[in-house]
C-alpha cells in the first residue's frame, strides 16, 4: 500500500497546473481518489465526517445490481439453449459463460463510452469527476435486450450522458434518470432493434459456444404475447425465477430481490417509494383483472418484465425522484399505476415501466413543490394568525 | 406538569474521550484575551490602548451598530496587544492579568425587586449583555427589540459536550438568579434532557421547564425553539447560554463579573479527559500542556466537534465555550478503496458501513472530510437528524440560489448554524452546510437592515 501511496505522490506533480499532464488532471484525482480515501480535512463547520461518501452508496448500488446481472447472463445462455433445442446437453456453466461473453462487450462500451464522456467534461469544467455513471453505466446494458448491437449502444451512452445528465450540470442536477434516457432514445430511434419478438433471444454463437439459430427465429416475451392478446407461455415459476425472454436484467424477480434488500438494508434506497410503486401497480393490475381488461391476474403483472426492476433500481434513483418524504409516496403510486396502465390500455407499447418512470421524474419536482409549499403556507398562516392576536 | 417533548430525529455521535466528571486543576499563565468572533454579528470597536490598567468588567471593545452593548474584561491587568487581521479586523484584544484580580463594583442587586427594563440596564453596563444571542440570525443581540419570549437550553449533547449538571454542581443559586432576572424581560423557557435530574433544574422557579426527550440536537435551543414556540417574522427571541445564566446570576449575587466555568477537556488525543475550571479568554496552552496524547498530529477544536471553531495551542477560550476537545487531524492518514473496504474503526449512520452492529462503541474520528464535495445526491439525509417543521434541503438549496423570499419562506428565520451540524456530519455529499446557513442568514440580515 505504502508503496502504491509513494507512486502516485511521486506522479502528481507531472498533473498539477504547472505538469506536463495537467491536461489530465481530473483523471487523476479521479483515479488517486479511488485508490485512497481523500485525507483533506474540514475547513469550516464540523470537523468530523461521516464514513459515507457518493463513492460508497454508488458501489453498494452497483453491488446490488450484480445479481440480477449474473443471472441474466445465465438466463441469456439459458434462452439460447431453450431455442436450439438443446437443454438437456448444455450445462449450467456453459450458459453461463455463453451469456457473460453475450454481455461483457456491451458492458465494456457502455462504461467506456460513458466514463470517457464524463473524464473529458470533467476535465473541461475542471470539475472533480462524479461518480454517477457507476451505476448508469452498468444499469444501460441490463435494461436492453441481448440482441441490441453494439454500435446503437455507444449512441444512447452518449445521448443520455451529455443531452441526460451533463447539460444539466452532472450527477445531482438530472431530470430524467440517465440509464432510462438512454433506452428511451433506443426505444424510439430505433424500435425494431429495441422490440418485437426477434431481438430477445440471442441467435448466435459466440467463439463456438452456444447455439446457432435460424434468422428467421423469434420469440416474444411474455409481455409481448400479451399485448397480442394471448397468454403468457411461460409458467409463473419461470417468471419468478427468471427463466423468460426479456431485458438482460430485468427478468429474475429474486435476483432483483436480493438486491432490493441489500438497497433497503443500507438505506440508499427508499423503501417508501419501493413500496409506493408495488402499491400502484397492485391496485391498478387488481382494477383491470378484475373488470376483465387483462386476461391475466394481478400479482402475474407485478412479475412480468421490468416492473420489479424498475420499481427497485430506478424509480429509487434519488436525484430523479421525489425527495420529500411525502412526495415519496405520491411519486411511487403513479409510477407504478401508470406503468400498468400503458401495458394494458396501450398495445403499442407491451411494457409500461419505462415510461412510466420517465413521468414520474418528470413531474417530481411538482409533488415536492406541493409538500414543501403545504409547509410553507403552515408558516404563512403562523404569522397571520400571530398577527391577529396582536 | 412538566411539558415533554419526543422528538425522534437526530443522531448521538459517540467519541472516544469523553471527559469524566472530576475537576482538575490548571495553573493559569495570566495571558487572556478576549475575542470578538465569539459575539456573532458584533462589529467591534476597541475602547482601550495597549498598555492600559484595566479591572475585571472594565469595556474591552463596544459593538458599533449598539453602542450600549459593552464587552467588558474578564480579568484585571495590563492590556498587552490588540490583534488585528485583514483589513483592520480586531480579532482580540489581549490582557496580562494581575496576581491580584480587582473588580469594578457594579453593585450588589436583588432581582426580585427589579423591572426588566432595570436587568437590561445592569447587563449592558456590566459589559454582558453581548453574551444574550438572538433569533433570527443567530446573533449576538441588541437591545432596541424586546424579546417574544427567552429560551434557555440546559441540554448539552453534541459529542464530547460538557455537562451542565456537572458545571451547575455549587452554582445553583447564581443559576436560579440568571433565570429570575431573565424572566422580568419576557417568559422564560428553560429546556432540559429527559435523563438531567438535577433539581435546580427540574424545579426551577420564574421560567416555563420543558423536557426534551431525544437524540442530538434535541439540546440545541433552536431546535426547541421550534418546538416550542417557532420564530415568525418579525418576532424576535433571545437565547441565553446556561453558563451565561450563572454569569448574569453572579453579577446581581455579587456585585461584579464573574466569568469562570467549568470546562470539559475531552476527545480522544486527551490523555485524561475531565473538567477544569477556567475564565473566558484564558489561554488555552495552559490546558493543554501534558495534556495531550503525544506522536499525531491533533486538531484543537474550541467548543465541541460539530460546532466547535479550529484553534491551537496558542487560542484562547471563547466566550460561550463549554468544552475543548482535540482529535486527531488525520491529514496523512491513508486509507486504501475506502469505496469498498469494511472500514470498522469508521462510524458512520449508513448501514453500508457495519457500525450498526458494533453497538453504542465510542470512536476515533479525525477532521478528514472522507469525501469529495458533491450536489445532493440522497434525499432526505438532512431530515432525518432534523428535529425541527422545516425542509433542511430546500432551505438549504434557496440559500446556495440566494433566493430570499424563498429563504423566509422555508423558516431560516428559525434556524442557527448550529442546527444543520448533524446534517452536516451525516452529509454523503460534503457539503458545507453551516457556512450556506451562516451565509443565507448574512444575506437576509443586510437585505434587511
Amino acid at each position: 500500500m505504502s508503496r502504491l501511496k509513494e507512486y502516485t505522490e511521486k506522479i502528481k506533480p507531472l498533473f498539477e497546473p504547472e505538469g506536463k499532464l495537467h491536461a489530465f488532471h481530473s483523471v487523476y484525482d479521479g483515479l488517486e481518489t479511488f485508490l485512497f480515501v481523500p485525507n483533506t480535512t474540514s475547513k469550516s463547520g464540523t470537523h468530523i465526517h461521516d464514513a459515507i461518501d457518493s463513492k460508497r452508496i454508488m458501489s453498494m448500488v452497483v453491488i446490488a445490481l450484480l445479481p440480477a446481472l449474473l443471472f441474466g447472463m445465465y438466463n441469456i445462455g439459458y434462452q439460447n439453449a431453450v431455442a436450439a433445442g438443446q437443454l438437456a446437453d448444455a450445462s449450467t456453466a456453459g450458459m453461463f459463460l455463453y451469456g457473460l461473453l453475450a454481455v461483457l462487450p456491451k458492458l465494456i462500451v457502455s462504461y467506456a463510452v460513458g466514463l470517457g464522456i464524463e473524464f473529458a467534461w470533467a476535465q473541461w469544467k475542471g470539475e472533480e469527476i462524479q461518480e454517477g455513471y457507476l451505476v448508469s453505466g452498468i444499469i444501460i446494458p441490463m435494461i436492453l435486450p441481448v440482441g441490441c448491437p453494439i454500435w446503437i449502444i455507444v449512441l444512447a451512452v452518449a445521448f443520455a450522458v451529455i443531452i441526460g445528465k451533463e447539460i444539466f450540470g452532472g450527477t445531482g442536477m438530472n431530470i430524467f434518470n440517465v440509464a432510462l434516457l438512454a433506452r428511451a432514445f433506443l426505444f424510439f430511434s430505433y424500435p425494431t432493434k429495441m422490440s418485437g419478438d426477434t431481438v430477445w433471444i440471442s441467435t448466435e454463437k459466440i467463439l463456438g459456444m452456444g447455439y446457432e439459430l435460424p434468422d428467421s427465429f423469434t420469440k416474444a416475451t411474455p409481455l409481448g404475447e400479451l399485448a397480442q392478446g394471448s397468454i403468457p407461455s411461460s409458467t409463473l415459476t419461470d417468471s419468478f425465477i427468471g427463466l423468460i425472454p426479456g431485458s438482460i436484467g430485468e427478468t429474475s424477480v429474486i435476483a432483483i430481490a436480493i438486491g432490493a434488500v441489500i438497497l433497503l438494508w443500507t438505506g440508499i434506497a427508499s423503501w417508501k417509494t419501493m413500496f409506493s410503486v408495488f402499491a400502484g401497480g397492485t391496485i391498478m393490475a387488481i382494477v383491470f383483472s378484475a373488470t376483465g381488461q387483462t386476461p391475466v391476474d394481478w400479482y402475474e403483472h407485478l412479475l412480468l418484465g421490468g416492473f420489479c426492476f424498475g420499481a427497485v433500481f430506478m424509480a429509487t434513483d434519488p436525484v430523479t425522484s421525489a425527495r420529500t418524504e411525502k412526495g415519496k409516496y405520491i411519486y411511487g403510486t403513479i409510477i407504478g399505476a401508470l406503468a400498468i396502465i400503458i401495458r394494458v390500455m396501450n398495445p403499442g407499447f407491451p411494457e409500461g415501466m419505462m415510461l412510466a418512470i420517465l413521468f414520474g421524474n418528470m413531474i417530481a419536482p411538482a409533488i415536492d413543490y406541493f409538500v414543501v409549499q403545504a409547509n410553507i403556507s403552515k408558516r404563512l398562516a403562523r404569522v397571520k394568525k400571530q398577527s391577529e392576536t396582536r | 406538569m412538566r411539558r415533554v417533548i419526543k422528538l425522534s430525529k437526530g443522531l448521538d455521535i459517540h467519541l472516544a474521550g469523553k471527559a469524566l466528571p472530576k475537576r482538575f486543576s490548571v495553573k493559569p499563565s495570566g495571558k487572556y484575551a478576549l475575542m470578538p468572533s465569539c459575539f456573532e454579528g458584533v462589529k467591534p470597536k476597541v475602547m482601550v490602548k495597549e498598555g492600559d490598567k484595566v479591572k475585571a468588567g472594565d469595556t474591552l471593545f463596544i459593538n458599533k451598530e449598539y453602542p450600549a452593548v459593552k464587552f467588558s474584561s474578564p480579568v484585571s491587568g495590563t492590556v498587552s496587544s490588540i490583534q488585528r487581521g485583514d483589513r483592520r479586523k480586531l480579532l482580540s484584544v489581549c490582557i496580562d492579568a494581575d496576581g491580584q484580580q480587582e473588580y469594578k463594583d457594579f453593585g450588589k442587586k436583588d432581582v426580585a425587586a427589579l423591572t426588566g427594563g432595570e436587568i437590561i440596564d445592569s447587563l449592558l453596563e456590566a459589559g454582558l449583555f453581548g453574551y444574550i444571542n438572538q433569533l433570527p440570525y443567530a446573533i449576538s443581540t441588541n437591545p432596541q427589540v424586546l424579546p417574544k419570549a427567552i429560551f434557555v437550553s440546559a441540554l448539552r449533547d453534541m459529542p464530547l459536550a460538557g455537562d451542565f449538571e456537572y458545571e451547575l454542581e455549587g452554582q445553583e443559586t447564581d443559576f436560579q438568579t440568571g433565570l429570575t432576572a431573565l424572566s422580568k424581560i419576557a417568559k422564560t423557557y428553560l429546556g432540559i434532557g429527559a435523563s438531567q435530574s438535577s433539581s435546580a433544574l427540574l424545579n426551577a422557579k420564574d421560567v416555563e421547564t420543558v423536557v426534551f426527550k431525544g437524540k442530538c440536537p434535541a439540546g440545541n435551543v433552536g431546535v426547541q425553539i421550534n418546538n416550542i414556540d417557532p420564530v415568525n417574522k418579525g418576532e424576535v427571541v433571545w437565547t441565553v447560554e446556561p453558563t451565561s445564566v450563572i454569569f448574569f446570576g453572579r453579577l446581581f449575587n455579587s456585585g461584579h463579573i464573574d466569568l469562570r466555568r467549568i470546562v470539559a477537556l475531552a476527545g480522544s488525543e486527551v490523555k485524561n479527559p475531565a473538567y477544569t475550571e477556567m475564565v473566558v479568554g484564558q489561554d488555552l496552552a495552559s490546558l493543554l500542556n501534558d495534556n495531550l496524547n503525544t506522536g499525531s498530529k491533533v486538531r484543537v477544536i474550541c467548543g465541541n466537534p460539530l460546532t466547535g471553531v479550529k484553534t491551537s495551542a496558542e487560542g484562547f477560550l471563547g466566550a460561550h465555550t463549554s468544552e475543548v476537545t482535540v482529535i486527531p487531524e488525520g491529514d496523512s492518514t491513508d486509507e486504501m478503496l475506502g469505496w469498498i473496504m469494511p472500514r470498522l474503526n469508521q462510524f458512520s449512520v449508513s448501514r453500508s458501513y457495519f457500525s450498526w452492529l458494533l453497538g453504542n462503541r465510542s470512536y476515533r474520528l479525525d477532521a478528514r472530510i472522507k469525501g469529495g464535495e458533491r450536489h445532493m445526491i440522497m434525499s432526505g439525509e438532512y431530515d432525518r437528524v432534523l428535529p425541527m417543521d422545516i425542509y433542511g434541503e430546500y432551505l438549504i438549496k434557496a440559500i446556495i440560489a440566494g433566493d430570499i423570499d424563498k429563504m423566509e419562506q422555508l423558516g431560516i428565520y428559525e434556524v442557527s448554524p448550529e442546527d444543520f451540524a448533524v446534517a452536516e456530519f451525516v452529509d454523503s455529499s460534503k457539503l458545507e452546510l453551516q457556512r450556506i446557513v451562516r451565509e443565507g442568514l448574512d444575506m437576509l440580515r443586510k437585505e434587511n437592515a
